[in-house]
Order: C-alpha cells, then structure tokens, then sequence
C-alpha cells in the first residue's frame, strides 16, 4: 500500500534525492505560502525593533533607538531619556492617569491638618479607601487585617486602650519611628512568695476577686524598691504613654492573656509569666519606607478604626 | 570537498555539535554583551564613598542557605519589578547590583507568597518567629506551610569557612589573605571587612547571633537565628533617599 501511494505521489512532488536503507525516500515539500510570508514579515519587524528600541551591543554600550525618547523629572530637571522600563516607570509615576489624580489628593491631605481631614467627608472617604491598602500592605501582617491585633504579640488598634498614646499625632510618632517595648525579667528580683504576692496585687488593680492579704503584700512590693513596678506603671497601675507601660488597671491585657483564661489560677500563671520573662518588643520604624503623607493617611486610618483619642 | 546535506545527517556526531553551536547562538547574543556594557550592575555607593552592596554576613549565609534549602524560592520572590504598582507595595524596584553577590540568585518567577526582594526591617524578629513556626498564627489567610524544626534544630555552622571559601571562588570578596582584607577594608569600611574575613567567620558567626538575638531565645543557637538574621537584611542596604527618584533609569 505505502508502495503504491509513494509511487503515486513521486511524480507530483520532489524527494530530496536521499535514500536509506536502499529505498527510504524523504519528500521535499515546499513551506506554506503564508508560513513564508510570515516569516518575511517578523524578519522586517526585527529589523524596525532595532531601529526604534534599544537593541544592538556595541563595544561598552549599545544602539540606543530613536524616535522613542522618554521625558520625565529628576531633581526638578526634565531628563530624556531613550526608552527603557525604569524611564517608563518615572513618567508612569510622575504623569500617569492614576498617579496624577492620587497625587492631587495626596498633595490635599498633605496640606490640610488632621482635624480638617477628618472634617472633610471626601477626604476621608479617599483616607478609608488608601488607608486600607496601605494598612493591609505594612500592618496588616502584624496587626491583623481589620486591626485588632494578636494577644500576647501585637496591640490591638481597634479598641481605645493604647500604649503609646491614641492620638493621631501620637499614632503618627509611632508610625513614623517605630517603638520598642520593654519590660524587665523579675526572675531574679522576686523570691516565689514575692512574685505570687504582685501577682495578686496586679490581678487585683482591673478588679479581680484575690487573695486580699497577699495583695495587700504585693501592693508594696509594686509600690516600693524591691518590684518597683510604679516607675513604669505608676502608683495608681495605669501606665505611662512616655515608657510605654500599660494601664493594668483596665481590663485589656495585650501581653499576657489574662482574659483568654477561664479560671483565676490561670489568669495567675499568665501574669506571672509575663513577669518573670520581661516582655521586649519591636514595632519598625516606617519613615524610610513609607512617606509622610502615606504616614499621615495611616495615622488617621488607624485612628478612624475606632479606637483613636482626642 | 563539496558541501552536502547528506554528510550532516548521517554524521550524529557532527549534527549534535552543529545543533549546539545554533541553539546556543540566541543565548550568547543576548548574554554576552551584558558582561561587557557598563551599566550592567549599577554603582551603589553609600554617602561616605563606599560600597553599598556588600556580601553576606557568615550567620546570613547560613541563613541563605536554609531559605533555599526549604525551598522558600518556589513560592516567593526577591524581584521589584519597575512597574508603579510594585513600586506601591514592595518599594524601589530591585538594583542588579542587589543581587550581585547571589549564587545563584533568588530572583524568582513565581509569587505565590509576596515579593521578599525588600522585607528587611519591614517585621520585627518576633513577628518572623511566630510567622515561620506557624503563619496562621499572625496572617489568618495564610496559606505558608509551617517550619516548626526552624526553632528546634540548632545552627550547623562548622563549614562556615569552607562555605565561604566556595563563594570566593566565584567572586564575593572573602578575605583571606591580608592583602584582600585590606583591599575590602578600602571597599566597604574595616567595620564590614572585619565580617568578610573568612579566618573569624565561626567568631563572627556567633557574635552575630548573640547581638541581634534573632529568634528571641538567647540560650540557643537556632536556624530560626540564621534564617530571621537573612531575611532582615533583604533589600537594606541601598539607601535610596541618598539618590533621588529616576536616579537609576540611567543605568538602562
């Protein structure tokens, strides 16, 4: 059957003239016509691509192409440039549709203090709506997506207990740079009666039923040289905005999870750990990755999460 | 001899060697000439006139080599490319010269997981922690498996020499002689060249780790340590206010 149809087919096209095996022929069928033309034509277009666009290596440099020159703004200079990405990026920046009108509001709330953005219902929209991608891209990763942070590691921003002050201009401190928190290890300051003793005492301060003479015990030790807990905590347990101490005296636990805690042995065994390991933490700073209007747009994003302070 | 078709393809020998030299014809025109044009990998100072890009630390290197070796690259990686949006969410986009002294390279073409090019100092060591243990602990919708023995092995370090003396062999400046400390001292400032000298690298090693207390316990030496030590210094050591924006775009 092959036999037949090579034989067939022989007349009307050409074989290339090898032959294995004594008879194994190859044919030598002609490319497409549109195939070739095809070809033709992406062999012309590379011709144009290199005159137009960067293309050709010579020596240390290279063909630079014409009639594609990028115009864009560096230090207050107009730069042209030939056409590459990261000239195309700059003009993208400086005088693309989206980076125009953002940077219009940008520059608006840049402008205005806090109290006018909060006044001004369509800058705030435009705060909400930046402030939640900005939010999601840093903070997001620490302080949960809505803000409500993670016991025992990272704040709470939602709610209006706050370490560092929840005031936009104390938020907008914290952004910009960073905090570092820090509470010392008692391990050896405390004897184990000493430690059970302030325990209590500061169990107590947010209103939880204790052992009333080891609290009055604890009390002093808080309060005196050998905890000296109040440098920090003050007297009266509400904490400082300056050292970043927190207010014990609320029932909002950031660090040891108190409320996490069914029964008093077990809020006990959380305080105490907190007590006996120091507590050392780091918020980043931002001010070298975020600028100050972005800072500014999340200071009030997170201040309108609801928890913000006059 | 005249040439013919025929002498080719009933030569396999001739046909591999001939296939070869076509194929590679595309690759050696786009890559060679990078090696030769100047603007290639830009020159990154740091304001006082030094090298701004500098090798790796010897705990970064064992860090490095734990993110490859968990294979942290098929999901995430450390590319910027210069497009607004990148620009927006990761920062600058990334320098050739960032990635200079990588081998191999981490650029990556696959996010699953973000762009790690810049996450340096972005999180703090506490949050790495809990992140690479568990990261539904910290990112609810995290779909990162977890890397719990990261805490529990302890840091191999023993060839950290022998690591360092692989990357000198393809060009990151370790000094071992006095001759190339000195020439690093002049490139990057006596407080980096101290770290790039191959003889302290175990000393530097470990008063690394004991500096920046990586994973938070101090008691331990930990891959944890390595690893976190890594990752905050991802992206770091440009400073990129000491050049204004668009400085770069002349480098292409």
């Amino acid at each position: 059957m092959s036999e037949q149809k090579t034989s067939k087919q022989s007349g009307a096209v050409q074989t290339t003239g090898h032959a294995w095996d004594g008879d194994i022929q190859e044919f030598n069928n002609p490319l497409p016509r549109w195939w070739l033309w095809s070809f033709y034509a992406t062999v012309l277009f590379s011709v144009i691509y290199w005159v137009l666009f960067p293309a050709w290596p010579v020596g240390k440099t290279y063909t630079k192409g014409v009639m594609n020159d990028i115009t864009y703004e560096l230090n207050g200079k107009k730069v042209t440039t030939h056409w590459n990405t990261r000239a195309l990026l700059m003009r993208d920046m400086q005088q693309g549709e989206d980076a125009v009108k953002q940077r219009k509001y940008m520059q608006k709330v840049a402008s205005l203090s806090f109290s006018q953005v909060l006044a001004n219902p369509e800058m705030m929209d435009f705060t909400r709506k930046v402030g939640k991608v900005l939010f999601a891209d840093n903070c997001a990763a620490c302080h949960g997506s809505g803000g409500q942070g993670k016991v025992g590691l990272f704040p709470n921003l939602v709610d209006d207990d706050w370490l560092w002050g929840g005031s936009i201009s104390d938020i907008q401190a914290t952004i910009t740079h960073g905090r570092q928190g820090f509470m010392p290890s008692f391990r050896t300051a405390f004897t184990k009666k000493q430690l059970d003793d302030v325990v209590d005492y500061v169990l107590s301060l947010s209103g939880h039923k204790v052992d009333a003479a080891r609290a009055a015990r604890g009390k002093r030790i808080f309060n005196g040289q050998t905890g000296g807990c109040y440098y920090c905590h003050t007297k009266a347990g509400t904490g400082m905005k300056s050292a970043g101490s927190a207010n014990l005296t609320d029932s909002i636990w950031t660090v040891a999870d108190v409320n996490g805690q069914r029964d008093l042995e077990g809020k006990r065994a959380e305080v105490r750990r907190v007590i006996l390991n120091g507590i050392s933490r780091k918020m980043p700073a931002w001010k070298d990755r975020l600028s100050p209007v972005e800072i500014k747009l999340l200071s009030l994003y997170v201040y309108d999460l609801g928890g913000g302070k006059k | 001899m005249k040439f013919k078709h025929e002498s080719i393809e009933t030569n396999s020998g001739l046909l591999i060697i001939l296939t070869l030299i076509v194929i590679s014809i595309g690759g050696l025109v786009e890559i060679v000439p990078l090696f030769f044009i100047d603007e290639t990998v830009e020159d990154v100072k740091t304001a006082d006139g030094r090298d701004a890009i500098r090798p790796y630390t010897p705990l970064e290197i064992r860090g490095r080599d734990i993110y490859i070796r968990e294979g942290c690259y098929l999901c995430h990686s450390q590319m910027i490319r210069p497009f607004r949006d990148e620009m927006l969410r990761y920062g600058h986009y990334s320098l050739a010269a960032e990635s200079k002294y990588d081998h191999p390279f981490q650029w990556g073409s696959k996010r699953t997981g973000p762009d790690l090019a810049r996450v340096g100092g972005k999180y703090s060591n506490e949050w790495h922690v809990a992140h690479l243990i568990n990261p539904r602990s910290v990112v609810p919708a995290s779909i990162m498996p977890n890397y719990p023995w990261l805490m529990k092995n302890d840091l191999k370090y023993a060839d950290i020499t022998a690591r360092m003396r692989a990357l000198k062999k393809v060009g990151v400046p370790y000094s071992e002689t006095d001759a190339e400390y000195k020439a690093n001292v002049k490139r990057f400032g006596k407080k980096v060249a101290d770290m790039l000298n191959i003889h302290y690298a175990e000393r530097n090693l470990l008063a690394q780790a004991e500096k920046g207390n990586y994973d938070g316990d101090r008691s331990r030496l930990t891959e944890m340590d390595a690893l976190v030590a890594y990752l905050q210094v991802l992206g770091t050591m440009v400073d990129f206010k000491q050049y204004g924006d668009g400085y770069f775009s002349k480098f292409r």
